[in-house]
């Protein structure tokens, strides 16, 4: 402990000189990075990448609450983007008047009632103690009603969902504003993350990794098999944007557009965050991650503000993944893979400081550039090695060197994470602690 | 009869197979845990790098197994045990002994791991590409169809060759682990360290080698399951990728530094598994005759499609987590 206290002192010492040394270099750095990618990739494409960069810093914020406020590590950042994207796609895409024509909504209504009427008995069951049953009884009661009950329920809701995919393809969109679209995802997302949270906070730090690792792959699953609801594997588009599209603007100047829409909102999410992060509430927070027990003595409710944190968290995740998948304009539910969207902003936050807003934007962007660009790097080096290779020693040359070189993406963000652990724990830019006294 | 034969062959074998692999991956999984005190995420990629090691030397030597009479997968397994424990060791020394050196909390070593799992998952994918490669390079797999001596049965038991070795090695590695732990010095310091470190380091243990022993146990557990499920489906740079899950919900429910609770945790995933994707209308087919008439059953009996199957072990585990989170074997919550 001593050690860990000397440690932060030191880091107090390094942050506390007035001229912000280390934050002027990093945004030149990113910068420069950001023209140089202008200059060789043409500005289609290099706008394109900013407008992916900026919705990955909003889930960045979003997981630097979690982490560097919190202390809580969230693997399953991917779980909640594709809740925010689902919610874009179903709340944005045009009404599917096949669907809504026909009897089958009234169906779908009753199999969901179905399972309501089935949870509330087993919750029922579950309570017959009360009334003087003995516990193990009631124990058996409630498994093998849980069991009958779900199998009707279930049966009853698959034999609506067939024919939902067989007459009218899936639900549909709702045709709302697509803000509307990004405001439910967030929310849909903190509501799932209050509820895993709920189950899993008070769960050390390993499990809750664990727990939402498992929670993103359940999210995916779901969504990749419920063809009725997001149509699955055949995957829907367009999806309308908030700015007009590249029809109508053609691409630089719609992509343009995009990004002065994420930008508004890293902006608001920034000065937000700012400011509750000096707030009491604020302080708060920081006091129970850097020492739970002396809070929980001072009378702090730990489990509820932990509680508060994730949902959050997870609430940005939610918006930021609504924003990457309108942008993307298309619904793939297998097009959520843990590799770019947990990894990555992973390591977004760790290389940027974990707590630091400002630093965690720029980490994203600095991050998301290195992602983006180590696979025409990576080719371009294979293919000297190739042909060295091939003029000096006869080597066979691969054919598929393109599709490997995709993979260095990988290999460069797992050194990514390693280095920043060995060399800057607390990321190139971190947290301002402030020192009283 | 056809009914029973059928289940024997979808949850019995079928279970068997995967839970195995669970197990042998658990065994790995918490015996990290219980030294090193971290989830060790890359434990799956392990996996995949013996896996790679056995596809690499087999490759080399296709025609080795011809000789003996078995698969060369087999006969390259040894030598993948020993690369794959090698490499454990060298990641521990480069990346995770610093950070332990620093003191550093849990969570940091599990952000490491996943650092070190994308590492090894790039190279990985790097050299082999991304597609399905089979193990048996040169040789067939062999697929062994047990007629039933009654009569009136038509399906045959159907098991594979390298399901056998998956459960000759299973009971050989659980063997071996039991006579390590519980005979051998070094075990036996293992067990040790695992309860208390700090009375372990007083009482002059040497908690470098107990650390390097594990590795070496870990790594080489993960290459003999890494390699069997390749065996038995196809090697694929992102297989093992998938049973992580898994083998963190058997190391869980078994209750973590157990190695025996390991094992039982990873039977109980894969039967739980394979239980929960079957129909069972079709047990239930014999009597359909005499059943009565207003009870019509659903065609589909399972609990949940098979698509679902990565839920089940993720449910098993939270329910684990909120009533029982020291598991069944009562380890410890670290």
């Amino acid at each position: 402990m001593s050690n860990q206290n000397l440690h932060r002192r030191e880091a107090v010492n390094e942050t506390t000189s007035t001229f912000p040394f280390r934050e002027l270099i990093m945004l030149t750095a990113v910068a420069l990075a950001v023209g140089a990618v202008f200059l060789f990739m043409g500005p289609a494409y290099s706008t394109r990448m900013m407008v992916e960069a900026s919705c990955y810093a909003i889930l960045a914020l979003g997981l630097t609450i979690q982490w560097g406020y919190g202390g809580q590590f969230n693997a399953g950042v991917m779980g909640f983007v594709a809740l925010g994207g689902f919610s874009a796609m179903t709340f944005t895409v045009p009404v599917n008047q096949a669907f809504w024509d026909s009897d089958l909504p009234g169906q779908l209504g009753m199999a969901l009632l179905w399972i309501i009427i089935a949870i509330a008995v087993v919750i029922g069951a579950s309570r017959l103690h009360r009334i003087g049953i003995p516990k193990r009884l009631r124990t058996v009661i409630t498994v093998v009603l849980g069991i009958v009950l779900y199998m009707v329920a279930i049966t009853h809701f698959r034999e609506v969902a067939d024919q939902i995919e067989s007459q009218a393809g899936f639900i549909g969109g709702f045709g709302l504003p697509v803000w509307v679209g990004w405001v439910i995802g967030g929310a849909l997302a903190g509501g799932v993350g209050y509820f895993i949270g709920h189950i899993c906070l008070g769960l050390r730090s390993d499990y809750l990794a664990i727990a939402t690792l498992g929670i993103a792959e359940i999210i995916k699953a779901f969504l990749k098999n419920a063809d009725w609801l997001t149509r699955g594997t055949a995957t829907v588009s367009p999806l309308p944007w908030p700015v007009p599209g590249p029809a109508e603007l053609g691409f630089t100047l719609a992509r343009a557009a995009y990004l002065s829409v994420t930008a508004l909102m890293i902006v608001a999410f920034f000065i937000l965050l700012q400011r509750a992060h000096n707030s009491p509430w604020g302080r708060m927070i920081r006091a129970i991650r850097d020492n739970e027990v002396s809070s929980a003595a001072m009378g702090k409710n730990i489990n509820r503000r932990r509680l508060e944190i994730f949902v959050l968290g997870c609430i940005l995740i939610g918006i930021g993944g609504a924003a990457l998948g309108s942008f993307n304009s298309i619904f793939d539910p297998q097009g959520f893979l843990p590799l770019n969207h947990t990894f990555l902003v992973l390591v977004m936050v760790i290389l940027g400081g974990p707590g630091n807003n400002f630093g965690t934007i720029l980490g994203a962007v600095a991050v998301y550039i290195i992602w983006v660009m180590s696979e025409p790097l990576a080719l371009w080096l294979m293919e000297i090695m190739a042909n060295v290779g091939h003029n000096n020693f006869g080597w066979e040359l691969p054919s598929n060197l393109e599709s490997r070189a995709l993979q260095a993406r990988v290999l460069v963000i797992g050194l990514l994470i390693t280095i920043v652990l060995r060399v800057a724990p607390k990321g190139l830019l971190p947290e301002k602690v402030k020192h009283h006294g | 009869m056809n009914e029973f034969v059928f289940f024997i062959n979808n949850v019995v074998i079928a279970g068997s197979v995967t839970g195995s692999i669970y197990a042998i991956g658990a065994v790995g999984i918490t015996l990290v845990f219980s030294i090193m005190r971290f989830a060790h995420f890359a434990h799956a990629d392990m996996m995949t790098f013996g896996a790679f090691m056995v596809l690499l030397l087999t490759t080399m030597f296709p025609g080795a197994g011809a000789a003996l009479g078995i698969p060369t997968a087999i006969i390259m397994l040894p030598l993948a045990i020993i690369l794959t424990a090698l490499l454990a060791v060298t990641i521990d020394r480069i990346f995770y002994r610093p950070l332990r050196a620093h003191g550093v909390k849990p969570i940091v070593m599990v952000i490491g791991s996943l650092g070190v799992t994308l590492i090894l998952q790039g190279l990985i994918r790097l050299f082999a590409g991304t597609g399905g490669q089979s193990l048996y390079v040169d040789d067939r797999k062999e697929i062994f169809r047990i007629a039933v001596p009654i009569e009136g049965v038509r399906m045959p038991v159907v098991i594979t060759e390298p399901q056998l070795y998956l459960f000759a090695l299973t009971i050989l590695a659980v063997i071996g682990l039991h006579l390590f732990l519980s005979r051998s010095r070094l075990g036996k310091a293992m067990r040790a360290m695992s309860d208390n470190p700090d009375l372990a380091r007083a009482s002059g243990i040497n908690t470098n080698m107990i650390v390097a022993v594990t590795w070496i146990l870990a790594g080489g557990l993960a290459a003999i399951a890494g390699t069997l499920l390749a065996m038995d489906v196809t090697f694929k740079p992102d297989l093992s990728f998938h049973i992580l899950l898994p083998i963190f919900a058997a190391a869980i429910v078994g209750g973590v530094g157990q190695p025996f609770g390991a094992i039982a945790g990873g039977f109980v995933v894969g039967f739980a598994e394979t239980l929960a994707v079957f129909n069972w209308n079709v047990l239930l087919r014999p009597f359909r005759d005499s059943m009565p008439t207003w009870l019509e059953l659903p065609s589909n009996l399972a609990f949940v499609g098979t698509e679902y199957k990565i839920v089940v072990p993720f449910f098993i585990l939270v329910a684990i987590l909120v009533w029982r989170p020291t598991g069944i074997f009562k380890g410890k919550v670290i």
